[in-house]
């Protein structure tokens, strides 16, 4: 019952969605950014409603979700950390707070915790490779990050 | 009682420092001692190791203290610093802060001073100076003007600009297009990110004048996700200049028509490439296309299309401006103009600096950058993000030119420089450049595709000191077939990282590091 409820409820909304977005040149990024920012993923109902609106195929738009490393098919954790691999970051150290903060946290990255606390990302610089190691906590920018930005991302992930 | 302004950059690199507990700290002070003080959050100066770099409106004088803690705010109310008195965290005037008093900044001449989204602020700072000539002009004077300043794109390949748009120019077509590449995935670089945080309506001045010239009606600025405050900063600036008539029906009352949209990436690098980037936009996954057809011809949904970087276009407005001869008079040989270089890693003085082409790579990194920032030697550099070649000490007389580069097997590219101290391992950056082009291959091209997955399982090999000499002559096939069979710089360019660090820096390479593990 509760089931059918949500799928309800997913259908609707992304419904508002392509009644807001299907209009645009090149819709579908737009639409599955969306979809993502109302679910924290991109649930599997949406894809035919999406692949309808946009008179394009479920495989295409599967291809698409696919292709882009953003799109997830998962619920994420309540908290996404987004933890910089490249270079900059390396030349600081941040392959050893990575390694801190997934012993921490208690998950790999690529992976969510068990208590859904977090998920955490690989990403391939955030721009702030002038204050190296980087992250993104729910979209907020850390940088230099050392152990006391380390037990702040802990007690934030925990609260 | 006359207001005293306060200056807290916005930029993400100020945020990810704590700029904005910082702001929180100084609006309290003010408000529980009662002071008579706004607070404007500016974009960055671009001297990012000061970052929150905090500056007081004295008497005119911008007066700088950095890097600010929330917690040393107290104590720069008590110790007078609307006055610009002075403090352990005193910096002087920032105008001049050697970092910044040795720059020619062009392109960035008004980013951390005004306030990003004041259209007021940007027109007292020679704001749309450059579109309005623009609009007293014939397109192709427009054109002629930028091909004649030199400028180059400045996305990584270098074209000359003009050029670019006069084929767009003389394309016929119901439709063209405006695209700019504001997907800045190289590491160690973020210009783009800088000026669209700190100076958004340079980039909408660009494009507007990149409009007029090829005939254009529409823009996209296509903007990375990991880029979550230059995507909130540039939609803003967006509705605010449409709203003043800046954008729209009729750009500055011209008749001309443009308006520009910002689109979100989704994690790809290889949508940094300018036909990946257009597929992506047209909403497909975002594979390499061949070319033939140019964009220019054949872009954005099929009609000519500018691509054009974001420095690349955010320098227009200053060479319209000030005129060609203006720009071209700094840099040297090709290389005209100014270039925002970026300073990362492990350095002391990290941040943007923009000056003429033709320092060399030791001004950079050693009077410049002062060295690493652990304070360890210098051991590489790598130019040009994650397809760049890492430079030692002995190339440090390399001049940035994109000549010279290219002649010593190397590219400046988006002009990031990211420093390495001793302590790292040159067989595992050469692993991470092989690592990287298989995460973000757009699996188009074999050889990038298998032949980077094969390089990272033989670097392996060579660091367990399995079968050196055979196994690095794999490497050297490899790259080889990567360089010569891709159909893009992901594939074709990833080789330089890693022949650059097995050439450079032989003795990683070696058994003898896996005994001393
Ligand atoms: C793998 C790859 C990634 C690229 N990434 C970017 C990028 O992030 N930003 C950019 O402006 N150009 C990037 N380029 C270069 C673009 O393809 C193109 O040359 C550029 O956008 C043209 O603009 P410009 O002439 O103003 O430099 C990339 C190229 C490749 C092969
Ligand atoms: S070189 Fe790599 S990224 Fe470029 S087109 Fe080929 S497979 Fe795609
Ligand atoms: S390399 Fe980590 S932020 Fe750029």
């Amino acid at each position: 019952m509760t089931l059918q409820m949500r799928a309800g409820d997913i259908a609707t909304r992304v419904e508002a969605i392509l009644a807001e977005l299907a209009g645009l040149e090149g819709p579908l990024l737009p639409i599955l950014h969306e979809v993502q920012a109302t679910f924290g993923h991109i649930p599997s109902e949406a894809l035919p409603m999406i692949a309808e609106a946009l008179n394009i195929s479920n495989a295409e738009i599967h291809g698409v979700v696919t292709f882009y490393h953003d799109f997830r098919q998962e619920p994420a954790g309540r908290h996404v950390l987004k933890l910089c691999r490249a270079e900059a970051c390396q030349s600081m150290g941040s392959d050893l707070t990575a390694k801190r903060l997934q012993a921490l946290l208690g998950t790999q990255i690529g992976e969510t915790s068990p208590d859904g606390a977090v998920t955490i990302e690989a990403v391939y610089c955030l721009g702030l490779c002038s204050c190296a190691p980087a992250a993104l906590l729910d979209g907020v920018p850390l940088g230099r990050l050392d152990d006391e930005k380390i037990i702040g991302i802990l007690e934030k992930v925990r609260a | 009682m006359s207001t005293t302004t306060i200056f807290v950059p916005r930029d993400a690199a100020a945020l990810a420092l704590g700029a904005d507990a910082v702001e929180r700290a100084i609006a309290g002070q003010i408000a529980a001692r009662g002071l008579s003080a706004k607070i404007v959050r500016n974009g960055s100066r671009g001297l990012h190791w000061l970052e929150p770099l905090v500056e007081v409106d004295v008497a005119g004088t911008r007066m700088a203290y950095g890097p600010v803690a929330a917690a040393d705010v107290p104590s720069l109310f008590d110790a007078g610093f609307l006055d610009g008195k002075t403090h352990p965290l005193a910096l002087g005037p920032t105008e001049a802060i050697p970092f910044l008093a040795r720059q020619t900044r062009l392109t960035f001449a008004r980013c951390g001073i005004i306030d990003p989204l004041s259209l007021d602020d940007y027109r007292a700072h020679d704001g749309f100076k450059g579109l309005e000539r623009a609009i007293s002009m014939a397109p192709a004077e427009i054109v002629r003007e930028v091909t004649e300043s030199g400028l180059r794109g400045r996305g990584g390949a270098g074209f000359p600009t003009g050029i670019k748009w006069n084929t767009v120019a003389g394309a016929e077509a119901d439709r063209k297009y405006v695209v700019c590449n504001a997907d800045e995935g190289d590491s160690g670089t973020f210009a783009d990110r800088m000026i669209m945080e700190g100076d958004p309506f340079v980039l909408i001045e660009g494009m507007a004048i990149a409009g007029l010239a090829v005939g254009a009606t529409k823009g996209y600025i296509y903007i990375r996700s990991e880029y979550p405050h230059a995507v909130a900063t540039m939609r803003a600036a967006i509705d605010l200049a449409r709203s003043a008539g800046v954008l729209g029906r009729s750009v500055l009352g011209s008749g001309h028509t443009f308006d520009i949209e910002v689109r979100v990436g989704a994690g790809a690098y290889v949508c940094g490439e300018e036909t990946a980037l257009l597929n992506s936009l047209e909403g497909k996954r975002g594979i390499v296309r061949a070319k033939p057809p140019l964009p220019a011809l054949n872009g954005l949904f099929g009609k000519p299309t500018v691509v054009n970087n974001v420095i690349s276009l955010a320098s227009v407005p200053v060479i319209l401006h000030k005129g060609a001869a203006h720009y071209q008079h700094f840099g040297l040989g090709r290389s005209r103009g100014t270039i925002p270089i970026q300073i990362a890693g492990n350095c002391r003085h990290t941040g943007l600096f923009e000056v003429g082409f033709g320092l060399t790579l030791r001004e950079i990194v050693d009077d410049i950058g002062g060295g690493t920032a652990s304070g360890r030697p210098i051991k590489a550099v790598q130019v040009g993000g994650p397809l760049g070649a890492y430079f030692p000490p002995q190339l440090f007389d390399t001049v940035f030119d994109y000549e010279a580069f290219a002649a010593r097997d190397g590219l400046v590219g988006h002009a990031g420089i990211t420093v390495f101290d001793d302590s790292a391992d040159m067989l595992q950056m050469a692993r991470f450049a092989m690592e990287f082009c298989a995460i973000e291959s757009c699996g188009k091209c074999t050889p990038c595709r298998i032949g980077s997955t094969r390089g990272v399982e033989t670097l392996d090999k060579i660091a367990r000191g399995i079968d050196r000499e055979k196994n690095l002559e794999l490497v050297a096939d490899l790259c080889n077939t990567m360089k010569f069979g891709s159909l893009c710089a992901l594939g074709g360019f990833a080789p330089y990282p890693v022949m650059s660090a097995i050439t450079h820096f032989p003795d990683d390479f070696t058994p003898a590091r896996s005994a001393t593990e």
